[in-house]
């Protein structure tokens, strides 16, 4: 192994086992209220295709979605032609029958496309800091979508005397308040064709409902089944109980 | 044997069972077998840890049909199943929380042992081969983690696997035979799948010897008495299947309600983040029912030393049989033993919750006088109490369950 590679190796392990963590204290993200949280929680169907518009008008730029189809878009209620349309949209690389690399409009089954062709165009272009695939973002953070959405909407002057590093930009929800990433919402940014007023608030709700759907695109179909597989294991259990009373009557 | 054979009706039965005795064998264990007719449902426990073996069993072979157990494709292949395998969610959710409840059950089942005095004559041999499944779930579930490949899989491994390093002389040589290479890496997550998928099966073996075992030696129950006669048992068939069938049912709840609606509440979220060998997550914790071992290895300022007393702190248990000098199985006639039990409870989760907690202030405290106690309540406190404490009078026996006059009267 490369050098470098293995003394952070030993930085990390020697963390891990002795020296206290650095992570530096930041608030609690408020509670908000979701759509999709609780026993019957279900996503906003309207708010999952604002978050989508702005996730493609904005955030699109900057960071990947690799986990996703547009085919899977049909779950958020876009009808058929309106997927192929989102996906034509957008320029794919491909191989031509000649082999020479292409790009082509997308298709239903296409992989969201990428801003960037690797990790290390992204930081190019980034000033050193990598834009995370949001595919995940919401089931891979402390907090989840409470977090994500402070995070959106956290960002803030810096206070008077806080060292903010070149390029970046103080934010009070991200781990250390400093962020490469400038603030990427502001008011009217997009245009809803549902006339939803385009605040930063709205617009990061959301974003965290479409990017909630998009880490656990199951959730609806999960917690339906839970409900039916929870009643049905109560009765089962009744049952049961109710025959074992009856095996044990002369034992007890 | 073969003369029960008789008692099948059924031709072919019969024919079979002449020449392999196998369904009088499934008669006599898993029907006849006489058991204690008192035992409490922390007896269901064993049968819940044999439901969740067939359970994880099940659901990996299936996920093992989808996986790609190689460093650039494992993350995105579990993503795959999550996302475009028919239910592969719900397949995946199954066997992550399976193993959750697979270690519930067990240290359940255990505490359950340690406090009816289930490890004491003639039990030994069965108590180690629940020390020997108990160890294999571990290494089992510890290598299942690695497989999604997140931050969490790949530090967690180089965090235990570099425990190794701490042998002396051949440390360096040890990690460097278990990772494959130079680092965790390709070759380290194929031989770690390759392990995943062959361990449970071994446990499945070392299962039947321990149900052999208990076979021989007959349940133990809540009076610790020994079974004086059929008076005192009951079949096993109807009345603890039955049993066994309601305990499934309630177990599978429980499962259920973290299944369907907090699938990831007892995993660590960057585990969401796929492995990078440049960038170290700020905790590096296991998963929670490691979490006890790891705070009495972090506990200790010397490397080889915390490694010790870890190992030891599950190697310890083989020898309970002889630390426990008292002659009384069951801590319902132990007064003194009984209220030490419950302190090695709550010491064990004081020591999982220091675990999870980075190791200094507080936690680290927490960590070290648990440590300390964990070790002196088995080695120093067990024999003590045996010796010096009065027990209460034993009943005669199971079915007459009326106290006798001489309270050493028993076994
Ligand atoms: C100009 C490029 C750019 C745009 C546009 C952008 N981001 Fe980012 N984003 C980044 C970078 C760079 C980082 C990494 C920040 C760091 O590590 O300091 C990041 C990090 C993040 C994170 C991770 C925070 C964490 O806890 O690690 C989230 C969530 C996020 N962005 C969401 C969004 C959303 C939603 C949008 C669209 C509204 C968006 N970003 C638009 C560049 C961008
Ligand atoms: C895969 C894990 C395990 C399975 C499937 C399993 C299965 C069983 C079953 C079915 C029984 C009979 C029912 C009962 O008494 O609860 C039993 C009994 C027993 N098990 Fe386990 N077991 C497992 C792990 C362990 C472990 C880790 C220990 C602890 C060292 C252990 C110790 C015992 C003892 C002492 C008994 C006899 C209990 C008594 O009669 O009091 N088992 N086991």
């Amino acid at each position: 192994m490369r050098a470098p590679a293995r003394t952070l190796m030993a930085v990390g392990i020697a963390a891990a086992l002795a020296v206290p963590a650095f992570a530096a204290e930041a608030p609690h993200p408020a509670k908000q209220h979701w759509s999709f949280s609780g026993f019957f929680g279900t996503f906003d169907r309207a708010a999952a295709q604002r978050g989508f518009q702005v996730y493609k008008e904005v955030c699109a730029s900057c960071h990947s979605m690799q986990y996703l189809s547009y085919r899977h878009l049909a779950a958020l209620g876009f009808n058929e032609e309106e997927v192929k349309a989102i996906a034509a949209g957008v320029e794919v690389p491909d191989l031509n029958d000649e082999g020479e690399a292409v790009k082509r409009p997308g298709r239903p089954s296409d992989r969201f496309a990428s801003p960037f062709p690797n990790e290390k165009a992204a930081r190019a272009a980034n000033n050193g800091a990598f834009p995370v695939d949001l595919t995940l973002v919401t089931k891979a953070r402390e907090g989840g979508p409470d977090y994500v959405y402070a995070v959106l909407t956290g960002y803030k002057d810096a206070p008077s005397g806080f060292q903010l590093q070149p390029g970046m930009n103080y934010n009070e929800y991200f781990p250390g308040h400093q962020i490469a990433m400038p603030p990427p919402l502001s008011d009217d940014q997009v245009t809803f064709a549902d006339n939803t007023k385009a605040s930063v608030p709205q617009m990061a709700k959301d974003l965290v409902t479409f990017l909630s759907w998009a880490a656990e695109p199951e959730l609806e179909a999960r917690k339906a089944m839970g409900i039916k597989v929870i009643l049905f294991l109560i009765v089962l259990s009744g049952l049961l109980y109710a025959v074992k009373r009856k095996v044990w009557a002369d034992v007890h | 044997m073969a003369s029960t054979s008789a008692m099948f009706d059924n031709k072919l039965v019969k024919w079979v069972d002449e020449r392999l005795p196998i369904f009088s064998t499934m008669q006599h264990a898993g029907m006849e077998y006489p058991t204690p007719r008192n035992l409490s449902y922390w007896w269901n426990f064993g049968s819940l840890a044999g439901f969740m073996l067939v359970v994880m069993i099940v659901t990996g072979i299936v996920l093992a049909m989808h996986y790609t157990p190689h460093a650039d494709h494992a993350f995105a292949s579990v993503e795959r199943i999550m996302r475009d395998v028919n239910y592969g969610w719900l397949i995946r959710y199954i066997h992550m929380n399976g193993g959750s409840m697979f270690f519930i059950v067990v240290y359940i089942h255990m505490f359950r042992g340690l406090y009816y005095g289930s490890y004491k004559a003639p039990r030994e041999l069965l108590w180690w081969l629940g020390l020997v499944i108990l160890v294999l779930m571990m290494a089992t579930a510890f290598m299942g983690y690695v497989l999604p490949w997140g931050q969490m899989s790949f530090w967690g491994a180089t965090v235990i696997t570099n425990l190794f390093s701490a042998v002396p002389f051949f440390g360096e040589h040890i990690v460097t035979w278990l990772w494959g290479g130079f680092s965790v890496d390709n070759p380290t997550l194929n031989r770690f799948f390759s392990l995943h998928y062959l361990l449970p099966f071994v446990i499945a073996a070392v299962v039947f010897l321990h149900i052999w075992a208990l076979h021989t030696t007959k349940s133990n129950n809540p009076l610790g008495i020994d079974i004086k006669g059929p008076q005192d048992t009951i079949p096993f068939h109807p009345y603890y299947t039955v049993k066994d069938m309601y305990g499934v049912a309630v177990f599978l709840i429980f499962y259920a309600l973290f299944v369907f609606f907090a699938p990831n509440m007892l995993g660590d979220p960057v585990n969401y983040v796929p492995a990078n060998p440049l960038q170290t997550p700020p905790h590096i914790v296991p998963e929670w029912y490691f979490l006890p071992y790891y705070a009495i290895l972090r506990a200790i300022p010397n490397k080889l030393l915390g490694v010790i007393a870890m190992f030891g702190s599950i190697l310890i248990f083989f020898l309970t049989p002889w630390l426990d000098t008292s002659r009384v199985r069951s801590a319902r006639y132990r007064p003194v033993y009984k209220w030490l039990f419950w302190v090695f409870v709550i010491c064990c989760i004081a020591l999982g919750w220091a675990g999870a907690k980075p190791p200094e202030g507080l936690a680290l405290w927490v960590a070290r006088i648990g440590t300390v106690y964990y070790f002196l309540h088995l080695i120093v406190l067990m024999p003590l109490v045996g010796w010096f404490e009065r027990p209460l009078p034993v009943p005669k026996s199971i079915a007459t369950p009326v106290l006798s006059a001489q309270p050493m009267e028993k076994a």
